[in-house]
C-alpha cells in the first residue's frame, strides 16, 4: 500500500511539473511570437496581447504546480494578495497617465522589473546565510545570485532617476568627472563579484554584510549612471536599463532552472540591446559615447550666437500658411508637453480645407522617446500618411513654403551638420532650413533640451512667435477660420 | 581552465537557451519601424515582467518573517511591471489601430 501511495505521490508529481513545463513552453513561444508581431503595425496590438496571455499561463502553471524539492508553493493567500494590488495600482497608474507622460511610465514599470530581480537574489542569500552551512561561493548559482542583484539594482535606480528626470523632478549632473566616477563604479562592483566569488566554501551568513554593501554600491551606481545623461539621449537609456532587467529577470531563470525566465529575460536583453542600438544610429552616435556622456563636454566652436531674432505675428502667419501650397509641422516636445496636438491637427484640417498640402515631419527622437510623437498625434487622429519620418521629409523640404516648427529645437538645430564642435555634430536633423519660409513656435530664447544654440532661430528666413504651444495654436486656429 | 568547461557543461543547457535566445531577439527586432519603436520597448519591457515568477517562487518557498515582507514587495513590483507594461503598450497600440481604420 506505502509503495502504491509512492507511486502515485511520482507520477502526480510529475503529471504537475510536465504540465508546468509545457505551459513555460507555451509562454516561451507566445513572448516571442508577441514581439515579432510587435514590430509590424498591422498585427502590433494581438501581438501584445499574445504576450500578456503567456504571462498569465506562466504565472498561474508556476502557481499551481511548481515544486521546489517537492514541496508546492506556500503562502497562497499572500502571493494572491500581492498580485491583486500589483494588478490594481499598476492597471490604474497606466490608465490614467498622460500620453506625453509614456515615457517616463515605461521607466518607473522597468524599474519595479528590476527592484523585483535585486529582491530575488536578496531573499535567495539570506535563505543561504540562515541554513548556516558553508557554500561554494564560485558556483554559478552564486554568480546568479550576485549578476541578478547587481544588474537588478542598477536597472531600479537608474530607471527612478531617468523618471524623475522626464518628469522634471531630477536636474542632470554634466560634470565631466562623472564619467571617471562611474568607471570607478564599475571596476568597484566589478572588483566586488571576483572577490565574492573567490572566497571557496564559506558560511554564507559571514558573507552577508559584504552583499549588503555591494547592494548599496549597485543603487549608487545606478543613480551616478544615469545622472550625467540628459536631452535625447534620456530614450536610449530608457532602452538600455529596459534590456539590463531583461537580463536581471534570466539571472532569477538561471537560479530556479526556470525556462520561461531564462527566455523572457534573455529576449529582452538582446532585442533591448539591438533596440538601443537603432536609436544610437537614429542619432548617429555610438552607444559607448551616450553611456560615457560625451554630452556637454567640449564647448561647441560656433559658441555664442549672434544674430536678430524676427517675431510674426499670428495673423501674418496664418495669412502665410492660408496661401502656401505646402506646409510642414515639425512637431517636438514642446508640442507634447502643452497637449496641443489636438489644436494641432485642428490647424492642419482648416488649412486642408483651404488646398494647402499639410505634412508632419517627424524626427526619430522628436519627443522623449524614439516613436514618442507619433503615438502622441496618433492619438489627435491625425492621419497616417501625413506622417513623414525626416530622411524622407527633406528632399521635399526645398518645395516646401512654410515649416513650422512647434516646440522642437535641437532636431532643426543646423550645428549638426554644419558645427563639428557640437554635441550634436552627425545627428540627422529635419532640413527646415531648406524650406523657403521658417516659423519657430517656442515658449521662450531658452535653449533646447540638449541645451545648445540654435543657429536656425537667427536665419533670415525664420520668424519666430513665442508663447505657449497650445495658446499660440488656438489664436492661428482662430485666425484662419476668420479667414 | 577546468572550472570554465565543468561551468560549461553543468549548466550546458541553460547556455543553450541563452545563447539562442540572443540571436532570437536580435532576429525578431532587427526590421521594426521607427513608429514602432516605444510600443516594441514598452511591450518588451512588460515581458521582462517574468521575473515574478522568481518573485512568486521565492515567495512560495518563504518560511521567516523578513523573507516573506521582502518576497511579497517582490511579487507585487513584479505584478506592476508585468500589468503597467502591458496594459500601457495596448493604450499605445490602441491609438495606431483606431488611425489605420479609418
Amino acid at each position: 500500500m506505502d509503495t502504491l501511495i509512492e507511486i502515485t505521490k511520482v507520477i502526480s508529481f510529475t503529471l504537475g511539473g510536465s504540465i508546468l513545463e509545457v505551459s513555460y513552453l507555451i509562454a516561451s513561444v507566445l513572448f516571442i511570437i508577441g514581439l515579432k508581431m510587435l514590430s509590424h503595425p498591422d498585427t502590433a496590438r494581438r501581438g501584445n496581447l499574445w504576450a500578456a496571455l503567456g504571462m498569465s499561463l506562466a504565472i498561474l502553471a508556476t502557481i499551481l504546480f511548481h515544486r521546489m524539492d517537492g514541496e508546492p508553493i506556500g503562502n497562497i493567500g499572500l502571493i494572491v494578495l500581492a498580485i491583486a494590488l500589483g494588478t490594481l495600482i499598476g492597471w490604474l497608474i497606466a490608465v490614467k497617465v498622460k500620453m506625453t507622460a509614456m515615457p517616463q511610465l515605461v521607466s518607473f514599470f522597468n524599474g519595479m522589473g528590476g527592484a523585483a530581480a535585486a529582491l530575488i537574489s536578496l531573499i535567495e542569500f539570506q535563505h543561504l546565510a540562515r541554513l548556516g552551512e558553508p557554500v561554494n561561493m564560485g558556483s554559478g548559482f552564486m554568480l546568479a545570485i550576485l549578476l541578478g542583484l547587481m544588474i537588478g539594482s542598477v536597472s531600479f535606480a537608474g530607471s527612478m532617476v531617468a523618471f524623475g528626470k522626464l518628469d522634471g523632478r531630477v536636474g542632470d549632473i554634466r560634470n565631466p568627472v562623472m564619467r571617471y566616477i562611474n568607471i570607478a563604479f564599475m571596476v568597484v562592483l566589478t572588483a566586488f563579484v571576483v572577490f565574492l566569488m573567490t572566497r571557496g566554501s564559506v558560511e554564507a551568513g559571514a558573507m552577508l554584510p559584504y552583499l549588503y554593501l555591494f547592494f548599496a554600491i549597485a543603487l549608487i551606481y545606478g543613480v551616478s549612471f544615469v545622472m550625467p545623461i540628459g536631452g535625447a539621449d534620456m530614450p536610449v537609456v530608457i532602452s538600455l536599463l529596459n534590456s539590463f532587467t531583461g537580463v536581471a529577470a534570466a539571472m532569477g531563470g538561471f537560479l530556479y532552472s526556470n525556462q520561461a525566465m531564462l527566455t523572457g529575460g534573455i529576449l529582452v536583453g538582446s532585442a533591448g540591446t539591438i533596440l538601443t542600438v537603432l536609436m544610437c544610429k537614429a542619432m548617429n552616435r555610438s552607444l559607448l559615447n551616450v553611456i560615457v556622456g560625451a554630452f556637454g563636454g567640449g564647448p561647441s566652436a560656433a559658441g555664442q550666437e549672434d544674430g536678430t531674432i524676427r517675431e510674426i505675428s499670428v495673423s501674418d502667419l496664418a495669412v502665410l500658411m492660408a496661401y502656401s501650397r505646402k506646409v510642414v509641422v515639425v512637431p517636438g516636445y514642446g508640442l507634447a508637453v502643452a497637449q496641443a496636438q489636438h489644436l494641432c491637427h485642428e490647424m492642419d484640417k482648416i488649412l486642408e480645407e483651404k488646398g494647402v498640402e499639410v505634412k508632419y515631419a517627424i524626427h526619430p527622437v522628436a519627443g522623449r522617446m524614439p516613436g514618442h510623437m507619433n503615438v502622441l498625434l496618433a492619438e489627435a487622429d491625425v492621419p497616417y500618411e501625413k506622417l513623414v519620418e525626416s530622411d524622407d521629409a527633406n528632399p521635399d523640404m526645398p518645395n516646401t513654403d512654410v515649416v513650422i516648427v512647434i516646440g522642437a529645437n535641437d532636431v532643426v538645430n543646423p550645428a549638426a551638420e554644419d558645427d563639428p564642435g557640437s554635441p550634436i555634430y552627425g545627428m540627422p536633423i529635419v532640413k527646415a532650413r531648406d524650406a523657403r519660409n521658417i516659423v519657430v513656435m517656442k515658449r521662450g530664447m531658452g535653449k533646447g533640451y540638449a541645451a545648445i544654440e540654435n543657429s536656425l532661430f537667427f536665419h533670415d528666413k525664420t520668424r519666430m512667435l513665442f508663447g505657449d504651444a497650445k495658446g499660440s495654436l488656438q489664436k492661428i486656429v482662430n485666425e484662419l477660420k476668420a479667414l | 581552465m577546468d572550472s570554465v568547461l565543468e561551468f560549461f557543461y553543468v549548466h550546458r543547457e541553460a547556455i543553450f537557451i541563452v545563447v539562442l535566445s540572443i540571436f532570437l531577439g536580435i532576429e525578431v527586432i532587427s526590421h521594426v519601424p521607427a513608429i514602432l519603436h516605444t510600443p516594441l520597448m514598452s511591450g518588451a519591457n512588460a515581458i521582462h515582467g517574468v521575473v515574478i515568477i522568481g518573485a512568486i517562487i521565492v515567495m512560495g518557498h518563504a518560511h521567516d518573517t523578513l523573507s516573506i515582507i521582502l518576497g511579497f514587495l517582490a511579487v507585487v513590483l513584479g505584478t506592476l511591471n508585468v500589468v503597467g507594461g502591458f496594459v500601457v503598450t495596448d493604450r499605445m497600440l490602441e491609438m495606431f489601430k483606431k488611425k489605420t481604420k479609418k
